[in-house]
């Protein structure tokens, strides 16, 4: 690319630019077409935003509005779930749910699905414990051998759907059941290992949370790399005589998320802070959510997802992309499951069993996430997991059964099913989708 | 059918030959025995009737089918074509009929599927500025290079497919039905565009079924009929001729009302 001459022809052109900016409006490469309105200021973003909402382009809007919800209800009925200790709780059982939530992103992309997550996530736990606390393997040697045995069985579901045809949806359920055979298997007679306490692992699992002060420090990171990226690529794009974002609007959005971030923070701070598990958690959502949408790997999984054989024409490697997903899937699930193990600090015939498979699939469309492959973010998992996590905890507070839980987060995730399907016939009716 | 050349000019280097392609789905044989070259610079229609064949030789050449029988020359070498990547890595870019776009990815995404900038760190200034400069080349009237493909009309749909086939300047462009859904306007640039790119030394295919666009632009008119070859025509060749080697016979439909018409004002 001929990037240096491109950039020199974007010197003069800013200057030009910053000279007279009403004039150069007109002659910007993508705003030439006078039927297209186009946001300006902060008045235009605010209406834009109504109109993409009212037209059915929800983004999260709707499990924020769902969250809000949710906590004033379990806040008004104990006071005790907003407070600090709890919320830290919360992010520290978000985490393990949250990250096997993010392999299921990674496949509902493509427009296929993992209902074995939750066996996976199981037999991992009972392979960290039975090498490291049987066999007294390096712990990160047990980490890897399940998260690399995790990798192997997503492969092998992908074999079977690229060779065989075999739809993921049996392939995955029948996983289900041999892999929990697997499970029990490695758990042999006595049924579970216990991780001993005082380890690192359990430590990180149960307590280990992110110094205050480094934790006031990586919340300016969001912001200020929002920053950083929106001016460059501003720069980049009035050099290309390209429409682009304004210096105020840049810097307002970077306040708004860096308040919001400390303010978190410092809430969380007042309990025992941030959990460094959570931290982990949320790293691995950002590098994905990066993945899904800067690289070209995304772009293929997104376009795989929309539209299978338009991917296959554009010469797109379909096979690798469901492999790549049914890989990261299982490898995600693996490592939720050596979290678990480390949050309960022992590896047990019951872990992954019940509701994980479920929660984490639910977290994921809960988020936003289309069933139907091609719409999706890995955030989705982040607030998806939220949601689902503030459910089970509200309730708990309350002194509820689980039967309860089940019932709420079962409707919530109709709801959340019903919001997606409204608001795509909106899109469809607006024309966008 | 007889090749009906008069003296034409010397074509340019031979760039497609196809020897004896046929494909079977089962039963029925979609293609048998095509013979067909194309040259540098010029221009060949695909005609045929409805289930000729045409969008499947074009599908063969695209690398989405395999043929069952047959070989293909590309530049003088033989080929094969596995998969689509294969056919787009040779230099042959085929707008399909069913244009083949993601409708939940924006413009931009569509015309560079497969092709983005920067794979690790998708250069999307890069490429909103090549994407609005291929449209612009088709005087596309696309209100923003951001939208989803979604939101587009069946013409807009159209001129992001024919620009994403412009996308890596390929030796060979194959049109299936490029006009079926434009204005007029649009159908004018999209046939000045097939000109432009014959004129800069591409072979172009082009499937269509309205003659008059055959006329316009194509250098050799290569007629299908039942997934065989059927005669090559060119553009001065009468509509009766084209029309008959279309149909298979002097006496078909096309003919009969041809003649009611031309009935009708004298009773």
């Amino acid at each position: 690319m001929s990037e240096g001459m491109n950039e020199g022809a974007a010197m003069s052109q800013d200057m030009q630019g910053s000279r007279a900016p009403a004039a150069s409006a007109a002659s910007l490469l993508d705003r030439s077409d006078v039927r297209v309105k186009h946001a300006t200021g902060i008045g235009g973003s605010v209406s834009a935003f109504v109109d993409r909402v009212r037209s059915g382009d929800l983004g999260s809007l709707p499990v924020l509005v769902g969250l809000v919800i949710i906590w004033t209800v379990f806040t008004s009925l104990n006071p005790v779930f907003l407070s600090a200790d709890n919320l830290v709780n919360l992010l520290f059982d978000c985490s393990t749910v949250g990250v096997i939530s993010l392999g299921i992103v990674c496949v509902l992309m493509v427009g296929q699905i993992d209902l074995s997550v939750g066996s996976m996530s199981g037999f991992a736990s009972a392979m960290v414990g039975m090498l490291w606390v049987n066999q007294e393997w390096p712990l990160l040697a047990a980490i890897t051998i399940a998260v690399g045995v995790g990798a192997l069985i997503g492969a092998l579901y992908a074999l079977l759907l690229n060779r065989l045809g075999m739809p993921s949806f049996v392939a995955t359920l029948s996983g289900l059941l041999a892999i929990l055979g697997l499970q029990l298997y490695v758990l042999g007679t006595s049924g579970s290992i216990n991780l001993p306490y005082g380890s690192p692992m359990v430590n990180f699992g149960q307590m280990m949370v992110i110094p205050a002060g480094a934790s006031y420090l990586l919340a300016l990171v969001p912001g200020a790399v929002m920053l950083a990226i929106g001016l460059h690529t501003r720069s980049r794009r009035m050099a290309a005589r390209l429409s682009a974002a304004t210096v105020g609007g840049l810097v307002t959005r970077c306040v708004v998320v860096t308040l919001l971030f400390e303010v978190i923070v410092a809430y969380l701070n007042r309990g025992r802070g941030v959990p460094l598990m959570f931290g982990v958690f949320l790293a691995l959502a950002v590098a994905m959510d990066y993945a899904l949408t800067r690289t070209r790997w995304g772009r293929s999984m997104n376009a795989v997802g929309g539209n299978r054989e338009a991917a296959r024409r554009a010469g797109i490697n379909v096979n690798r992309v469901y492999t790549s997903a049914f890989v990261l899937c299982a490898s995600l699930a693996a490592l939720g499951g050596v979290l678990s193990a480390a949050r309960l600090a022992s590896a047990s015939q019951q872990a992954g069993t019940g509701d994980v498979n479920l929660n984490a699939i639910a977290a994921a469309v809960i988020g936003g996430t289309s069933l139907f492959g091609g719409r999706g973010s890995a955030y989705s998992a982040v607030l998806g997991v939220i949601v689902i996590q503030s459910i089970a905890s509200g309730l708990t507070l309350l002194n509820l059964s689980s039967s309860l839980r089940f019932m709420i987060t079962g409707a919530v995730l109709a709801i959340a099913v019903i919001v997606d399907s409204l608001a795509r016939q909106s899109r469809v009716t607006h024309g966008r989708a | 059918m007889a090749d009906n050349s008069a003296t034409r000019p010397a074509p340019g280097k031979l760039v497609l030959s196809l020897r004896g392609i046929s494909k079977n789905f089962g039963a029925v044989s979609a293609l048998t025995d095509i013979e067909l070259d194309v040259h540098a610079g010029e221009v060949v229609a695909l005609v045929g009737d409805n289930g000729a064949g045409k969008s499947t030789l074009v599908k063969v050449l695209a690398g989405v089918h395999q043929p069952s029988a047959g070989t293909i020359h590309f530049d003088g070498k033989p080929v094969t074509l596995p998969d689509p990547g294969a056919a787009l890595d040779l230099g042959i870019a085929t707008v399909f009929q069913d244009l083949a776009l993601c409708e939940n990815l924006d413009v931009v995404a569509n015309i560079y599927l497969g092709r983005e900038l920067n794979p690790l760190r998708l250069d999307e200034v890069a490429m909103e500025v090549r994407a609005w400069t291929l449209l612009n080349e088709l005087s596309a009237r696309i209100p923003s290079v951001r939208d989803v493909v979604a939101s587009l009309s069946g013409g807009q749909r159209q001129t992001v497919a024919i620009a994403r086939s412009l996308l890596l300047d390929p030796k060979l462009i194959m049109l299936d039905e490029p006009t079926a859904a434009l204005g007029v306007a649009q159908t004018a640039e999209v046939l000045n565009l097939i000109e432009r790119v014959r004129d800069r030394g591409h072979a172009v295919i082009m499937i269509s079924h309205n003659m008059e666009d055959v006329r316009a632009v194509a250098d050799r008119i290569v007629v299908l009929r039942l997934g065989r070859n059927n005669g090559v025509f060119y553009p001065d060749s009468s509509n009766e001729q084209l029309v008959a080697a279309i149909t298979g016979a002097t006496e078909n439909a096309v003919s009969r009302r041809a003649g009611r018409r031309q009935a009708e004002p004298q009773t």
